[in-house]
């Protein structure tokens, strides 16, 4: 770079482009939590969703499992698997693990109470109705 | 070593490296568990490890970054550091709390350790990477704000230049964005947007503040070139880092139910992404072949280059790889997106880290450089380690495209276990990569340890 172009010339441009754009995020998300009511399903933030919701975390489901694609690749996609297998299905699968099968991956039992289960089972719903702009492209996830 | 509370650096350098090699055993533990799934299990289930493997990676880099900003912020404010102690305190404290914490994680059910450390009074934990217990996250920002504190003082009692300002506004930032983490709205839609001010801010944000600052220090020390080259070249890389960086971010606000014009914003500036990270190998190279001085320590000119070049492939060239939101559409949550973290964590964080280790240390222990033979293992290590990453993200890239492919692409898709049976090949190959890398690793530890002639006592 020649001398025409300063340190304090590129100084300034950090701090000012810093600034600039550091505001414009703010502006988007500003605007994006506007707007998020209508894409969120926050209407059906029941209590029983948010008492799940606590259940997925405080078992780390994220460490293998992903939701809306975000968490570990070990396991499958969980923001649709209400729509993959319906609310029976998922409360048999978690309360069956392990299945102990010789040199499958394993999912440890959690011991969930019924009504854990179901609140759980009611946040995997909520997410599934997430408006996720059609992700994933088919229900396998 | 010029002013002798520099000193403190050594034990957080000390730390890095220890559960540096905790967070690679793990990796090598979760990659067996990919191909023999019930391998270690139920004593070891995945997700513990993982949350170990991640969790040490992030404490070990930040006792990196600790160590370097003690090491460095006193030679440049050319004056000793404001408390030592303070510092020295610190650093147990963090260790201290740390070690519980992994020892929190793999001796409770995760649901107990919520409990028991305060989740129901604030819960922030289970998600990913922020899994620390409250009280641990609580400690996190006890200490980064005793070390601000202690970094800011000395800095305003010395001399400022343009790397320590630099250095303590990506360290000042780091400290902040971390504070999102005690966020954690039920709305899941929230909860993931702000969830991402921590972690894309810091790693493709405040991070590469930190980044650039560091390497700039290493190169001037090694390459002798004039600082206001070096430090023009810093503002434009950082500048590059955060006009792209910054809405960068929509890259992750594609598919989690934010509106889609963040398809837009994504993809037009993370495209740019790479900008910075290529500016930056350009940057080191050029020091380099300009360089006025042969510093004898030759182990940390060659990391130093390793840096700007793996933090290119990793971070920009494997990021911008998957980053198009019609690409990321089939990518999202697949190991290509597995393939990308590996690299780019390693390219651009571990190997400034490694990089000022490298040059530091030696000082530190009374010396310029190493001898001969310790460099030639130290330079062994930095081949086998970066070329066993290079093949790990390989390997992970094929494994993503086939099941992208399989899983998403194809007309008849497979499910999800269906596909990873598919794959295991890929991942039998990422394992034995691993253990190459940890070869490396251990060639590392032993370069400390080799004896052999050292020249000068200073640098």
């Amino acid at each position: 770079m020649s001398g025409i172009f300063t340190k304090s010339m590129a100084r300034n441009i950090f701090y000012g482009g810093t600034v600039f754009f550091f505001l414009l995020l703010l502006a988007l998300t500003f605007d994006t939590n506007k707007t998020l009511p209508k894409l969120d399903n926050s209407a059906n933030l029941t209590p029983q969703v948010i008492a799940g919701k606590k259940v997925w975390e405080t078992r780390n489901c994220i460490g293998c499992h992903t939701l809306l694609g975000e968490g570990a690749y070990f396991a499958p996609e969980l923001g649709n698997v209400y729509k993959r297998r319906g609310p029976e299905f998922i409360k048999a699968w978690i309360q069956s693990q392990p299945t102990g099968a010789p040199g499958r991956r394993q999912m440890p039992q959690f011991n969930l109470t019924n009504e854990e289960l179901d609140n759980l089972v009611e946040f995997l719903k909520y997410s599934s109705e997430i408006n996720t702009a059609n992700w994933p492209p088919n229900i396998e996830g | 070593m010029q002013y002798k509370s520099q000193a403190v650096a050594k034990p957080y350098f000390i730390a890095a490296i220890g559960l540096f090699v905790g967070q690679i055993l793990f990796g090598l533990i979760m990659g067996l568990q990919y191909v023999i799934g019930d391998f270690l299990f139920p004593a070891l289930p995945f997700n513990i490890a993982r949350m170990v493997h991640t969790n040490l990676l992030i404490v070990w880099l930040l006792f990196g970054f600790m160590g370097s900003a003690y090491y460095l912020i006193p030679e440049e404010t050319e004056t000793e550091l404001y408390s030592p102690k303070l510092a020295l305190a610190l650093f147990w404290i963090f260790l201290i709390a740390g070690a519980l914490t992994i020892v929190g994680y793999l001796a409770l059910p995760y649901a107990t350790l919520a409990k028991l450390t305060g989740n129901d009074i604030l819960e922030t934990m289970g998600r990913e990477f922020l899994e620390q217990p409250l009280i641990t996250k609580v400690g996190i920002v006890i200490v980064a704000l005793g070390f601000l504190f202690n970094i800011s003082m000395t800095l305003l009692k010395g001399r400022k230049t343009s790397i320590s300002m630099v250095l303590i506004v990506g360290l000042w930032g780091l400290a902040i964005f971390f504070l999102f983490s005690f966020y954690n709205p039920h709305n899941l839609v929230k909860d993931k947007f702000y969830w991402w001010w921590v972690v894309h801010l810091w790693v493709e944000g405040v991070w590469e503040l930190i980044l650039g600052a560091l390497l700039a220090y290493v190169l001037i020390k090694v390459t002798g070139v004039d600082r206001e080259v070096i430090e023009k070249w810093l503002y434009v890389i950082i500048t590059l880092a955060l006009v792209t960086g910054l809405i960068g971010t929509g890259h992750h606000y594609y598919w989690i139910g934010t509106p889609q014009y963040w398809q837009w914003w994504g993809s037009i500036f993370s495209a740019l992404e790479p900008l910075p990270f290529f500016a930056m190998t350009v940057f080191a190279f050029n020091m380099v072949n300009r360089r006025r001085r042969e510093h004898p320590n030759k182990a940390a000119v060659l990391w130093a280059l390793g840096t700007g070049v793996m933090a290119f492939l990793g971070a920009g060239v494997w990021g911008f790889l998957h980053t198009l939101a019609p690409v990321n559409y089939y990518t999202h949550g697949s190991q290509i997106t597995a393939a990308h973290g590996h690299m780019a964590f390693y390219g651009a964080y571990v190997m400034v880290v490694l990089t000022f280790i490298s040059y530091a240390m030696p000082i530190l222990r009374g010396r310029a450089a190493n001898s001969e033979r310790s460099q030639v293992l130290e330079m062994w290590s930095f081949w086998l380690m970066t070329i066993a990453m290079v093949f790990i993200t390989l390997f992970l890239t094929a494994a993503g495209i086939l099941q992208v492919w399989l899983q998403r692409v194809s007309d008849t898709p497979m499910s999800f276990m269906a596909t990873q049976d598919q794959i295991s090949l890929f991942f039998w190959m990422r394992e034995w990569a691993g253990v190459v890398f940890f070869t490396g690793l251990v060639l590392y530890l032993v370069s400390f340890f080799v004896k052999g002639e050292t020249k000068g006592a200073n640098a």
